[in-house]
């Protein structure tokens, strides 16, 4: 299972927790199942956000590979300047 | 990505040659967005509505459609209906529908023979209007009593019992306030507010569209982004987005600003309707009223600090407003505010709020300059409180590789502990002040990014390359894409052309926006050189009878790989390009992605000011930039990036800012009113730059377009502090507010 962190603002959308735990090995399999896991997150995400794994931050990318040891951050959607 | 890690010794990269664009851009030839014509084209013009909120009750163009020389004219029921989302948002904000939401919205378009007469024409068309109460200031857009621009357009965020005006609501941070405030020996509370800014670009949007009854269609424009432009053309005109092709002109600056559509959908539904090319360009004044300048701000900030110096907990508050639609970037000012410093304790909140205004767009490094202009004034007022040294607690609190950002994750390796150690050994920091001058300083972040990208290269017959990009180059990019292709074919960097390719000749590119462009298309060339040499290795392997994996390539030559492979006499790239045909057929490479590995880049600036008291007028007497950037491709324009950036964030802080009527009427649409600085007003900036590789780029690149902009209002402000003695919280510093600071103060 991998800890993911979130942002205070999503905290009430999962009775108040900071940290939830999902499976995943990839980003988008970690999205997906926080969806599933989580549905009070759902409407975040479907809007949109960013996520960082072990301190990169990843705008887009599904594919990127997460472990269970990975520092992972939900974010708010982040866009170019 | 797998990469190999940053290379380190070089050959042509960190060196200077002249920009390929030069000579065409000093000489006059290079052709802008209003260059371009066509036979049979047509002029359009856009009317536009004088009222900031008004329901638009009837449109009637009989008298204009009248008019000889007069081949079509649109409003908004010429688009499609049923968009939803921001492909809705950008549709109503090209051309209104029910309602007129700000000064200068679009409400109907004509196509004529010639531009006069389009203009006379704009004249003939009857709109009748229901003129609504209006708001334009984002603290009185959130109170109960203010206009609602539109019901419903706030998202999933908002907790309930808020405006309609707020649309969104965001919350961030960690640790306990109460506890890190009780830790501080001192704790500032202050508020601020920034005014809109326009990114000040000199060329106005202007486009040539093309579009037949048949969905195909091209168009030629200035932009940043010429993928973005046909995905937003295509949805809101429902077309196929393979069907329009779109090709960027040079373009005269965009700073964010040309990342989006304003006249572009217009230009080709008129064409639609009328068969013939449209051509339309902005006027400063349009350019002003009704494209994107950035937010306004008002924030509340309250920080904590002991008497060493050490941040003990940071809190701040962002209401930004970002026009008649969704969009402000609070997120961002949120996310960043704190950014440069290792607090353990910190909470931001962020509201975007809806007005009477233009829709902001994206101008360099958004939300984040306005954010450091209020966190940065608070830390530079505990360290006068404490007597401490404004970059020496900086260095104290400076995050570094490791330390947990205010918005989460660790920071991969970062170089702001290197800006500051730079800028204190810098000469202009220990320069003795005189009279009435003060010197500021500030720190300052920008996250950066990738952005889906893809390149092309081509070997010539004569060994020479071609390079085919897809991100426009607005500051000398394609002397450094050149740099690159020729550092990893080996060959002379004149033997490098680089082309911007329309949307019909590569795969997707986002803009050149988020100071993407060196990093993300310069690594697509890496990699599609490498694809390359890979080829032009088995080409001398085949013409040798060895295995490729005998031969590597190096300085621009193909070679056994040791005494194993055989004694052959190196091949050159002209070589091996002379027989290609023969050989196996053209060779090229190519690279597709959307790489992560952008990192971020922090400065810090120093400035010294002269107020003159029986004026208020604020003069830069010196002004240091020292920013990270990862590796400089072209050391001049990366000097160049910073220098623009502090002289935008210059004219932000003591001059910039959008006026609105009692009317609720722009009040200052033109650059007489609308003051950016010139050359006269500034001194030269001075510059240092700082190389903290980024691990995520085969060179060590960041990006270092944007993180320029974000220092200087605080550094600014600061320095006008130190000269005055007054903290001034409301930019930007124009001589009157400094003249009744230093009244109130005497």
């Amino acid at each position: 299972m991998v800890q993911v962190h979130l942002w205070s603002g999503l905290r009430p959308l999962v009775d108040g927790r900071e940290v939830v735990e999902v499976e995943g090995e990839t980003v988008g399999q970690l999205l997906d199942n926080l969806v599933k896991d989580y549905p009070g997150l759902k409407p975040a995400i479907d809007k949109g956000v960013s996520i960082s794994v072990d301190g990169q931050i990843i705008p887009k990318s599904r594919g990127v590979k997460v472990k269970d040891s990975s520092e992972v951050f939900l974010l708010q959607r982040l866009y170019a300047g | 990505m797998a990469l190999d890690g940053p290379k380190q010794d070089f050959k042509y990269i960190g060196t200077r040659p002249e920009r390929p664009d030069g000579w065409d851009k000093v000489t006059g030839k290079a052709r802008f967005g209003a260059d371009f014509s066509m036979p049979g084209m047509l002029h359009g013009a856009i009317l536009r509505s004088p009222h900031a909120h008004a329901k638009i009750i009837k449109i009637d163009a009989t008298k204009a459609l009248a008019l000889k020389g007069v081949k079509a004219v649109v409003t908004r029921a010429d688009f499609p209906e049923g968009l939803e989302g921001e492909d809705w948002n950008i549709q109503e904000n090209v051309m209104a529908g029910e309602k007129a939401l700000y000064d200068g919205h679009a409400v109907a378009a004509v196509a004529a023979t010639s531009q006069l007469i389009a203009r006379d024409a704009l004249k003939l068309i009857e709109v009748e209007y229901e003129v609504l109460p209006h708001v334009t200031d984002v603290d009185k857009a959130m109170a109960e009593d203010a206009p609602v621009i539109r019901e419903g357009a706030a998202d999933y965020s908002v907790p309930e019992g808020m405006h309609p005006n707020v649309v969104r609501y965001m919350e961030s941070g960690r640790g306990d306030l109460e506890k890190g405030f009780a830790e501080a020996d001192l704790v500032i509370e202050e508020s601020f507010t920034t005014e809109a800014a326009h990114q000040g670009y000199i060329e106005p949007h202007a486009c040539v569209a093309n579009l037949g009854a048949d969905g195909k269609g091209d168009l030629w424009c200035c932009t940043q982004g010429h993928w973005f432009v046909r995905q937003m053309c295509t949805a809101v005109l429902g077309l196929e987005a393979t069907q329009l092709r779109v090709t960027p002109s040079e373009i005269g600056g965009g700073f964010g600003g040309k990342t989006t559509v304003f006249i572009d959908p217009v230009a080709l539904a008129l064409s639609r309707k009328a068969g013939r090319p449209v051509k339309l360009v902005m006027s400063r004044s349009e350019v002003l009223r009704a494209t994107g300048p950035t937010a306004s701000a008002s924030m509340d900030i309250k920080m904590g600090m002991t008497k060493e110096g050490k941040i003990t907990a940071a809190s701040g508050t962002f209401r930004m407003q970002g026009g008649a639609f969704p969009g402000a970037p609070v997120d961002v000012t949120t996310m960043l505010a704190f950014a440069n410093y290792d607090i353990e304790h910190v909470h931001h909140v962020g509201y975007d709020v809806m007005t009477n205004r233009p829709k902001q767009a994206a101008y360099r490094a958004p939300g984040a300059p306005m954010g450091a202009f209020a966190t940065e004034s608070v830390l530079d007022e505990l360290c006068r409180g404490l007597g401490l040294d404004p970059i020496e607690t900086r260095l104290k609190n400076a995050v570094k590789e490791g330390t947990p950002a205010t918005f989460g994750p660790k920071f991969p390796p970062v170089g702001l502990i290197e800006t500051l150690e730079e800028a204190r050994a810098h000469p202009n920091y220990s320069v003795k002040l005189g009279p009435n001058q003060g010197r500021g300083v500030a720190s300052g972040y920008w996250m950066n990014w990738g952005g889906e990208t893809s390149a092309s290269v081509a070997i010539g017959d004569d060994g020479s390359v071609q390079v085919s990009i897809g991100t426009v180059d607005i500051g000398g990019s394609r002397a450094s894409m050149a740099l690159m292709a020729a550092e990893a074919f080996g060959i002379p960097y004149e033997n490098v052309r680089v082309s911007i390719a329309d949307t019909g000749s590569l795969g997707i590119n986002e803009p050149t926006h988020g100071s993407r462009a060196t990093f993300a298309s310069g690594l697509a060339i890496i990699e599609a050189s490498r694809e390359a040499t890979r080829k032009l290795c088995q080409r001398a392997a085949d013409k040798w009878g060895i295995d490729a994996d005998a031969v590597t390539w190096e300085d621009g030559c193909a070679k056994p790989s040791g005494p194993n492979a055989g004694e052959f006499d190196p091949l050159t790239i002209a070589e091996i390009a002379a027989e290609m045909g023969s050989t196996g057929g053209p060779i090229s490479g190519h690279h597709e992605s959307t790489p992560d590995g952008f990192g971020g880049s922090f400065g810090t600036h120093v400035v010294d000011v002269e107020v003159d008291p029986e004026t208020g007028r604020t003069t830069i007497l010196r002004y240091l930039v020292v920013q990270d950037a990862g590796k400089a491709i072209h050391p001049a324009y990366v000097e160049g990036q910073f220098q623009g950036g502090a002289v935008q964030g210059i004219g932000w802080t003591l001059n910039e800012e959008y006026i609105y009527g009692e009317d609720g009427r722009l009040q200052n649409p033109i650059f007489l009113d609308y003051r950016v600085p010139v050359a006269s007003d500034l001194p030269m900036i001075d510059t240092v730059i700082v190389e903290v590789p980024n691990p995520g780029h085969p060179y060590g690149v960041r990006g270092v377009g944007e993180t320029g902009i974000t220092p200087p209002l605080p550094a600014i402000a600061n320095a006008v502090r130190d000269a005055i003695g007054v903290r001034m919280k409301k930019l930007p510093l124009t001589p009157p507010r400094v003249l009744a600071a230093i009244k109130a103060r005497d």
